[in-house]
């Protein structure tokens, strides 16, 4: 793909100039050029122009040389990540979405597991509706460590071919994923919001925020297999459960070396304060600057407690050592979505925004009327936050009580 | 100690503000600054030379304006810098991007450890790191949030170590480092051999200011430009043509709006926001 000024269009207005966060566009002889050096691709000139002047030129026949050689590969893999032996819930919202694109394109839906001695989550998966589990049990696995698992999956890929692989968008499956798709060289996908199938071509669209979530971005894969990408946690639908369901279970063993590790894992620290993992929680309570303390942190934390929730904290909170960095949402923190966000006393910077705008519904509370939170805010709340929320969790606590 | 650090210029999203009327982001006369992750990758090195000798080499792959980056790594105490530049490489996705890293970091020698950031916050895909180590076969620890101990200690490489296709040079272990790699639930203390690969979050340090004599330095210090003829790289592998993922269509997802503000004393205001909420809560 390329991007393309049409000259008789172009009037030299410099509207996409200004828009272009590269500085890839110049105006010379009263039109625009863009610099392909710096150009991103990112789109936001072709939006800017009054005069339809800017084009993106799709992929030349040459860019996709039609996968004749791609018929052995078929069936849709979800890798179903295990901590302690038990299948993470990402996995299962995978296998939701999986089971629609396998059914889209004819083909099966699989689920691989690695672990020990997991035998009863193979069939728990299952129970979720695919058709086979590649289930390789061993010692070695019990724990996630880069080189075994990515060694594995990588042998397993090669051996089954599979079309497409997804994998949950989670610390382990960001490090897990990006080293198999350089093994098998395939094309990856991080963090998609969005899967569907251009039935036709029989490719993967793949849709993804970029820029925090200000761009979204849809992308192919056209010419390797299999096609790979890593999901949102919270943004597919589970898949059901149904014990009646049949499926097969593949067993695999691999010899010593493909188990071997480099790495060792010492330990594994789980740090109690937090009940709720941010990633997984329905409901996200979240404190700024507005709390002006430490001590303040209670509130939300009872909030929390109430709701049965995780705790958040904005970037201002968390530099101010008011609470440890596991908690901070935003760019340089961690990306949520929940059901619920109730941001309190965060203003609402870009920064933080990115983080949480993909939320079901943000509830804002703050006492400056024209904080940027409020513009995104499903309800706002244009209040002091030492009264407002004892007084939510109360009625919080009565009704939960029912 | 031979740290090699990887950095990206990205375009400065903190002086983005929103259009209150149209509701999408107002990027003019946004300035590049180097990625914030990296800023943390950058002192992590710096703090690594200070403790055990050796050079920092920061490494990018840009534009030629990328050059800006590479400098204010120099005034932030690193030694040399290298720029990789090239048309052939405009289009680059993670995979030709990890290709091309890797490829420059076999021509730069020998390095014990190779710092990045987690991830660029334009594209958040984290999946360079990963990318690099898994072409140069050398073991990764990602996320890491902190460094709990290196030793540095060389002995000959095991048997069945890596794939037998490590980089030149870089036949014995050089020691080992024991760090922090952040999980969801808290942490997992991860211990490798080097050379290896670490990507760092934002809890690992906090990153100094130049000092005046760094910014002196980097004003006059050289930099190093490699080109797609000096990697000894496979040209369909490089740039849009070693990309195996294309991008197909860009568009703004519909902006949120603010919703319904609720006013009044705060047990009027709960009651209604309680009322509001009920429904998903139960």
């Amino acid at each position: 793909m390329s991007i393309k000024i049409i000259n008789e269009k172009c009037v030299g207005c410099k509207l996409c100039v200004k828009t272009c966060s590269f500085n890839a566009i110049e105006i010379v002889n009263k039109k625009a050029v863009i610099d392909l050096d710096k150009c991103t691709l990112c789109g936001a000139c072709i939006e800017s122009c009054k005069f339809d002047a800017i084009v993106l030129t799709k992929l030349s026949p040459t860019d996709i040389q039609f996968p004749k050689k791609f018929d052995e590969y078929k069936d849709v893999w979800v890798f179903c990540e295990q901590k302690k032996g038990i299948v993470q819930s990402v996995a299962y919202e995978l296998l939701g979405k999986g089971r629609e694109l396998a059914d889209t394109l004819g083909v099966e839906l699989c689920g691989v597991l690695l672990g020990e001695n997991i035998k009863g989550e193979a069939q728990k998966i299952i129970h979720r509706g695919v058709n086979k589990v590649y289930l390789v049990d061993s010692t070695a696995l019990k724990h996630y460590q880069d080189e075994p698992y990515s060694k594995v999956l990588i042998k397993l890929i090669n051996e089954y071919k599979p079309e497409i692989v997804l994998c949950g968008a989670s610390s382990i499956g960001r490090s897990l994923i990006s080293r198999v798709a350089i093994g098998i060289h395939a094309g990856l996908t991080a963090d998609c919001t969005g899967l569907d199938i251009d039935k036709k071509e029989r490719l993967l669209l793949q849709t993804r925020p970029a820029f925090g979530g200000n761009i979204m971005a849809t992308i192919i894969c056209p010419n390797h297999r299999p096609q790979m990408s890593t999901v949102r946690h919270k943004v597919m639908k589970e898949a059901v459960e149904n014990k009646h369901h049949k499926g097969k279970i593949i067993e695999k063993n691999y010899d010593v070396k493909t188990y071997y590790s480099r790495t060792r894992l010492l330990d594994i620290v789980e740090e109690i304060e937090e009940t709720v993992n941010l990633t997984e929680a329905n409901v996200i309570v979240s404190g700024g600057r507005g709390m002006q303390s430490p001590e303040n942190f209670k509130l939300i934390e009872d909030l929390a407690k109430a709701l049965g929730g995780a705790v958040g904290a904005s970037r201002a909170a968390v530099d101010s050592g008011w609470k440890t960095y596991s908690h901070q949402v935003g760019q340089t923190g961690k990306t949520v979505c929940p059901k619920i966000y109730i941001a309190c006393g965060i203003s609402g910077q870009i920064q933080h925004l990115v983080g949480m705008q993909s939320s079901e519904i943000i509830v804002a509370i703050n006492k400056d009327p024209h904080a940027p939170i409020f513009t995104v805010a499903t309800y706002g709340v244009v209040g002091d936050l030492f009264e407002v929320l004892p007084e939510l969790t109360r009625r919080f606590k009565e009704i939960l009580k029912k | 100690m031979n740290i090699i650090v990887c950095i990206k210029q990205v375009p400065d999203t903190t002086n983005v503000r929103i259009d209150p009327e149209t509701n999408t982001l107002v990027r003019s006369g946004v300035q590049s600054i180097v990625n914030p992750f990296d800023m943390y990758a950058i002192e992590e090195g710096v703090r690594l030379k200070e403790k055990f000798g050796g050079t920092v080499i920061i490494v990018t792959m840009g534009p030629p304006q990328a050059a800006e980056a590479l400098r204010e790594a120099i005034s932030l105490g690193a030694d040399e810098a290298v720029l990789i530049s090239d048309r052939a490489f405009a289009g680059s996705d993670t995979w030709a991007t990890s290709y091309t890293l890797s490829r420059a970091i076999q021509k730069i020698g020998k390095f014990d450890i190779i710092i990045c950031g987690k991830q660029a916050i334009d594209g958040d895909t984290a999946q360079v790191g990963p990318g690099i180590a898994a072409f140069l076969d050398i073991p990764q620890i990602t996320f890491v949030k902190k460094i709990e101990e290196i030793i540095i200690d060389s002995a000959p490489v095991p048997q069945g170590y890596g794939a037998g296709k490590t980089p030149e040079g870089q036949g014995t272990i050089s020691g080992y480092i024991k760090a922090d790699r952040m999980t969801e639930e808290g942490y997992d203390i991860v211990e490798s051999p080097l050379p290896c690969l670490i990507t760092v979050v934002k809890e690992i340090n906090e990153p100094r200011l130049p000092s005046l004599k760094g910014k002196m330095r980097a004003k006059k210090a050289e930099i190093r430009k490699l080109e797609a003829k000096d990697l000894d790289a496979d040209p369909d592998s490089l740039g849009l043509k070693g990309s195996p993922t294309k991008v197909v269509k860009i568009f703004t997802p519909s902006p949120r709006k603010g919703g319904q503000i609720l006013e009044g004393e705060a047990k009027e205001v709960c009651g209604k926001l309680v009322e509001l909420l009920k429904g998903e809560i139960i």
